[in-house]
């Protein structure tokens, strides 16, 4: 039960083989095998959309697998729900814990289990004296009678570790625990995660923070499109092996845009800032040129789209449009000066799912359609009509509800929106997610046809073929900042990777 | 590692001592109410010393009791994200149920009475309880239907029949006349519901899951805590206090009938909200509630007592519980802010 990974491995705590998990046509893991033994910490690593997140949810009992091979401690483990996955021993640290905000530390920790005396009333002494054991055993320092609301991340972590550690949990699993806390907060959770290690726990950590896991983990598990890659001794293997294996696959065969003349700059944001959220970014986008936004989730990259269009405040910097200033914080003057904005949830922010084709694809021009104040259906579908021949919508009619339409053609819908306001700058964000293969490459082919009429593009994208295949330029953001801007000819999954994950001393400003 | 320690961290101890003694003043949340209601007192008896003659002490706590009865049920119900408009029409049902049994049955033990308007009420809050769970609509849609169901029930049920003073027995009447070591008999059986229900709140398991509930309720069901049997339970017990209230109305007051405690419902909301129980659930408590029920009530004798007019009175109670609420928000927004930023420094 001690430390010992130098001598005979550890017994195995924990093993998850061959998991297969689909929501509808998606397939989220293909392939997913995962080993953890007793007092090791073992990264689990992958792309955006690799299946990590999916593979936690299995292991916390939020999703039931369509297949697998899944033993605890030896024996066959089939999760109908968080209690079971509880009840064998696995807690589960997600980043942003959910703790009750009106209850004390200590009855956070033991809601539902609190001590009680011969009368069955809660010992809140007693509570309170565990909890400060608990905190003790940890190394922290929390006072366990305050309320949880307004507690850090950090300390809203360690204190659904200190849960676990109540619970008796054999197997923690950290879901990227670091990427809200602070250096000395990151310390502090590392200390505990040794010491928690060091009494025999299995801990299974999950980050993009390759400095973390190579100073943390004693081995790494590399997941890439929902498939088990490989598994390495943390000392044995280096950053650029593990990378070269997340993205490793071949861009080549994937959407490539289609050259067009690139002209003068039509989008300039200057010293863009948020503070907290993003801070200095530059961008320029010419007309004609698509510019990726490539980045991890929770990078910045849609906060930036969000405070270019308008939508967010920002507290410093400038954003021009063909020369001329856009104010900040108005969507309505940035739809006028031109720019147009496709969000990534196309269902709750892009369109109104209820209303139909004609009036969804109308919505952003109907003050232009108006005649004193009313819209003529006719006049309504005539643009319409206009745009979705254009962009090939596939529907059985103008006046279905677009929910009944694909995603795929949900997003030409969008796009169609768009287009009627006949912009110079296209925001869009994620274009194809959720969207199948097929119609994946005729959404790009319709983007870069728009690029071709002289529209400047920038697009936000978590998928590197995408932003391989289809961007000019790439710019890489990291932790709110923009970390690299690679030329095409540059652009190889690699330097992206890199430069969206890679520690900020490590990168050359 | 280390160099991403880069900006300075606070010293934990720094802000322990402070943040202490802050959170448990922060965790009174009965302090304010209690304070307005000592100044409210202060102040009036300035004015008027009659209002606290001992006849005038009697009737603050004899106008407080059936109010506080029904505050902490409604308090319970809040804590855990719900409420329950249909109380008034429960205490009409109650109380109109207390004088058909006493007029048809004169020798009636007080007890068995008691017992039938709890039981009444008890099902009629789980009928509310088990609408509010199984069907997922929120109660204040659910409660204001139950609120409008139970008063049609009351109306066919009573008619034109009004039940007077004379129509039940006067052991029955005394309750709310005979007094221990000055306190109305109903007053006492109100503190005792306010100290149990405020134990069961406050130190047992069933108790802090409402408060789990209603801070998170997705939180809460992830946890284990059976959500559904607790927030049933919340309903029923309310329904149960609210049918003691409705017998301990026919004893207090002169006539019951097919209006008896039209309205009420939002005075009780209005008591446990004064009180610190937050609307949106997960804090407050049953005490503080109380506290609320007697500062609402006192107030309004207060305005008599120092000669406002009558036709103000409902608009300066308005005022007060707009206040309350405002102060309580604002506090609790500042508070949060200093947290966050204590937190995050």
């Amino acid at each position: 039960m001690t430390s010992n990974h130098e001598a005979a491995p550890a017994p195995v705590v924990l093993e998850l083989r061959n998991a297969v998990k689909s929501f509808g046509a998606v397939v989220a893991v293909s392939d997913g095998t995962i080993e953890l033994r007793e007092g090791e910490i073992h990264a689990l690593i992958g792309e955006n959309g690799a299946g990590k997140s999916t593979m936690v949810k299995i292991l916390a009992g939020v999703h039931r697998p369509d297949v697998a091979t899944f033993q605890v401690a030896g024996e066959d483990a089939s999760f109908r729900n968080v209690g079971d996955s509880k009840a064998a021993g696995i807690s589960v640290i997600y980043q942003e814990p959910t703790l009750f905000p009106d209850l004390t530390v200590a009855e956070n920790i033991f809601i539902g289990r609190q001590p009680v005396n011969r009368l069955r009333l809660i010992d809140r002494r007693r509570m309170r004296r565990d909890a400060a054991a608990l905190f003790a055993e940890l190394g922290v320092d929390l006072d366990p009678h305050r309320i949880a609301d307004g507690l850090s991340i950090a300390d809203q972590q360690l204190i659904e570790i200190a849960k676990a550690i109540s619970m008796d949990a054999r197997v923690l699993v950290m879901d990227e625990p670091t990427a809200a806390l602070s250096g000395a907060e990151v310390d502090r959770l590392f200390t505990v995660a040794r010491r928690l290690r060091d009494q025999g726990v299995g801990i299974l950590f999950i980050s993009h923070r390759f400095e973390e896991i190579f100073a943390l983990t004693d081995r790494i598990t590399v997941m890439r499109d929902g498939a088990y890659v490989s598994t390495h001794q943390t000392a044995e293997t280096t950053e650029a092996e593990v990378v070269r294996e997340m993205v490793g696959r071949s861009v080549d065969q994937l959407f490539p845009k289609e050259p067009a003349p690139i002209g003068e700059p039509v989008l300039e944001v200057t010293g863009l800032t948020r503070r907290g959220i993003f801070s200095d970014i530059n961008l320029v986008v010419r007309s004609g040129e698509i510019v990726g936004l490539a980045g991890l989730v929770g990078a910045g990259r849609t906060e930036v789209a969000r405070a270019v269009f308008g939508i967010d405040r920002y507290d410093d910097g400038s954003v021009t449009l063909n020369g001329t200033p856009i104010p900040p914080h108005d969507p309505q003057a940035s739809i006028d000066a031109g720019i147009a904005f496709v969000p990534e949830d196309r269902r709750k922010q892009g369109l109104v799912m209820d209303l139909s084709v004609a009036r969804n694809a109308t919505l952003a021009v109907r003050r232009e359609l108006a005649r004193m104040g009313l819209i003529s259906a006719s006049h309504e579908r005539e643009v319409a009509e206009e745009w979705t021949d254009r962009l090939q919508v596939k529907t059985s009619s103008q006046s279905a509800p677009v929910s009944t339409l694909s995603g795929g053609n949900q997003q030409k819908v969008v796009l169609a929106k768009w287009l009627a306001t006949e912009p110079s700058l296209l925001i869009i964000d994620e274009p194809t997610r959720g969207i199948d293969v097929g119609t994946k490459s005729e959404v790009h082919r319709l983007i870069s046809d728009l690029a071709g009429r002289g529209i400047a593009i920038l697009m936000i994208s978590s998928e590197l073929p995408e932003v391989l295949g289809m961007a000019d330029r790439v710019v890489v953001m990291r932790e709110g900042r923009v970390s690299e801007v690679i030329d095409r000819s540059d652009a190889v999954p690699e330097a992206v990777m890199r430069a969206a994950t890679a520690a900020r001393e490590e990168v050359p400003a | 590692m280390s160099n991403l320690t880069a900006t300075a961290e606070p010293t934990e101890q720094d802000s322990t001592w402070a943040a202490r003694a802050f959170e448990s003043l922060r965790h009174m949340r009965e302090l304010p109410v209690l304070a307005a209601l000592v100044v409210l007192i202060v102040v009036t008896y300035a004015v008027n010393p009659l209002f606290l003659s001992p006849q005038g002490v009697k009737d603050l706590m004899l106008n407080s009791t059936i109010v506080v009865i029904l505050a902490v049920g409604q308090a319970m119900v809040i804590i855990t994200r719900n409420v329950d408009l249909s109380i008034g029409s429960i205490v009409g049902l109650t109380a109109f149920l207390t004088g058909t049994l006493f007029s048809g049955n004169p020798d009636l033990p007080i007890a068995v009475v008691l017992v039938a308007g709890i039981l009444l009420g008890g099902a009629l809050g789980m009928f509310n309880g088990l609408l509010v769970t199984l069907a997922g609509v929120p109660a204040l849609v659910i409660t204001l239907g139950t609120l409008y169901i139970f008063r049609g029930l009351n109306n066919a049920w009573a008619g034109g029949t009004q039940y007077f003073a004379d129509d039940r027995p006067q052991a029955f009447g005394n309750l709310s006349v005979q007094t221990v070591l000055g306190i109305p008999i109903i007053t006492l059986i109100a503190v005792a519901v306010v100290l149990v229900a405020g134990l069961v709140m406050a130190r047992t398991r069933p108790g802090r899951d409402l408060y789990a509930i209603g801070s998170d309720p997705d939180a809460a069901k992830l946890f284990g805590i059976p959500t559904t049997q607790r927030v049933l339970s919340a309903f029923v017990v309310n329904g149960m206090l609210a049918g003691l209230a409705g017998v301990l109305y026919a004893s207090r007051f002169n006539s019951v009938g097919a209006t008896t405690g039209t309205g009420i419902e939002l005075d009780i909301v209005a008591a446990a909200v004064v009180g610190g129980v937050a609307i949106f659930g997960g804090s407050g408590s049953v005490v503080g509630a109380a506290f609320g029920a007697v500062l609402l009530t006192t107030i309004t004798s207060a305005l008599t007592a120092v000669r406002v007019d009558k036709f103000w009175q409902q608009a300066i109670v308005g005022v007060l519980i707009l206040a309350a609420i405002i102060i309580d928000r604002l506090v609790a927004m500042r508070n949060e802010r200093k947290l966050r930023a204590e937190a995050q420094r």
